[in-house]
């Protein structure tokens, strides 16, 4: 068999027809160094947010109020450390351990999104973590299924599968409280009042304030822009929260005919900067602990090793 | 240094009748733990009825870029295609 030798230029043209045609990147095909790194740190990214999400949440484990809940908030708990899971077995495919990754994100070298790094402080805050946290993240992985890179979009067809039941989960828990005593509702609403607008936040920086889209775009990674995303989310979740008689935190929210959208104020920036640069009320506490439970659990793995050793 | 096991490739039959598809994978130390990391990472709403895990680093694969001619041999055998034979008009059921 003979191999012809391709040269970078040849590789490259192969590569960006590929992405033109919509044909999916597999791990062993040749690519831009640019477009392994970017991926390397959005999947990382996505999967250290499904891992450390799970501590808000596993805060309300121990004191759900019913034992239905508590199967519900520990089976949706259980999900998103599978979540974590199918993303750190994408990210690896791009040539890079998952110890590399997890060190990465124990050494604040990477990050994961702010949203976990706000407290959930009344049972409430599980609904709106459910309807709204994992509303927005429905709202970008159904995007991302179409995204270029071939273990990427397999995992978030597998996540979106699931998601649904997590956001569903959520909501019922807020609507129940809105029809409860005036205090269920006020817990409701107070919750709502203090995720929406880090909800929001979640689809990143404006368009235009935010460069590495270009890129990600470019490459097919990105198949709609933060802007576009974050309107389709609140277009869709207005309606679910006027159903449930809620208000959502935002004067400015109003129905634009011409636009065929909601318009809505503006995004607190700096609040959003400044959780992103490690100063949230919870980052600290958000590593510590992962930290800790990773080198609680080192003797488990060593042991494990040792025994997988022994019986080969 | 890595201590998160070995990578185990999951392939899933999802019912009686159908091939194993991959599905991704795990991280395990031997082959009973990547069994129960499969089961509980990949089918947690009975989406399988037989799972199969092999070893990654035992998968021989074919390097798709940099060799078209390794799939060469199919493309000039059009005659194993059916397409290829003129059949007399009004032959049923060929
Ligand atoms: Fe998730
Ligand atoms: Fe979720």
């Amino acid at each position: 068999m003979i191999r012809e030798v391709k040269t970078e230029e040849e590789l490259l043209e192969i590569f960006n027809a590929k992405i033109s045609d919509g044909i999916k990147i597999e791990p062993k095909d040749w690519m831009p160094e640019d477009y392994r790194k970017h991926l390397q740190r959005q999947m990382s990214q996505h999967a250290h947010s499904e891992i450390i999400g799970m501590q808000p949440e596993g805060n309300w484990i121990l004191r759900a109020p019913t034992l239905r809940a508590k199967v519900i908030l520990l089976a949706k708990v259980q999900d998103e450390a599978g979540h974590g899971l199918y993303l750190y077995s994408a990210s690896e495919t791009l040539g890079k351990s998952r110890d590399e990754y997890i060190h990465e994100l124990q050494t604040g070298k990477a990050k994961y999104s702010s949203i976990f790094n706000y407290p959930t402080l009344s049972w409430a805050d599980i609904g709106a973590v459910g309807w709204l946290v994992d509303g927005a993240a429905i709202v970008n992985q159904v995007s991302l299924q179409r995204t270029s890179y071939g273990p990427y979009s397999r995992a978030m067809v597998r996540i979106c599968k699931e998601e649904s039941f997590h956001q569903r989960q959520g909501y019922e828990i807020m609507a129940r409280l809105a029809q409860g005593t005036p205090e269920q509702k006020e817990m409701a609403q107070d919750a709502l009042n203090r995720f929406w607008w880090p909800s929001l936040m979640m689809f990143g920086p404006h368009d235009a304030d935010s460069p590495r889209s270009g890129n990600a775009m470019k490459w097919k990674i990105k198949l709609e822009s933060n802007d576009e995303l974050r309107q389709s989310f609140i277009d869709k979740t207005v309606q679910q929260a006027e159903v449930i008689g809620l208000t959502i935190p935002d004067p400015d929210l109003k129905w634009n005919e011409e636009r065929g959208h909601y318009d809505f104020g503006e995004i607190n920036w700096d609040e959003f900067w400044n959780v992103v640069k490690g100063n949230g009320p919870c980052n600290k506490q958000r590593i510590d602990h992962h930290t800790k439970a990773h080198e609680e659990g080192a003797w488990v793995r060593e042991a494990a090793n040792a025994y997988a050793k022994k019986n080969n | 240094m890595d201590t998160q096991g070995e990578i185990w490739e999951v392939f899933i039959q999802s019912k009686p009748g159908l091939a194993h598809k991959h599905v991704g994978n795990v991280h395990a130390m031997g082959k009973e733990m990547a069994l129960q990391n499969a089961r509980d990472l990949y089918t947690r709403r009975k989406e399988g009825t037989c799972i199969w895990v092999v070893k990654h680093q035992d998968i021989v694969s074919s390097v798709p870029d940099d060799d078209g001619s390794f799939f060469e041999p199919s493309n000039d055998k059009i005659y194993r295609a059916a397409t290829y034979y003129e059949i007399p008009e009004g032959a049923k059921h060929i």
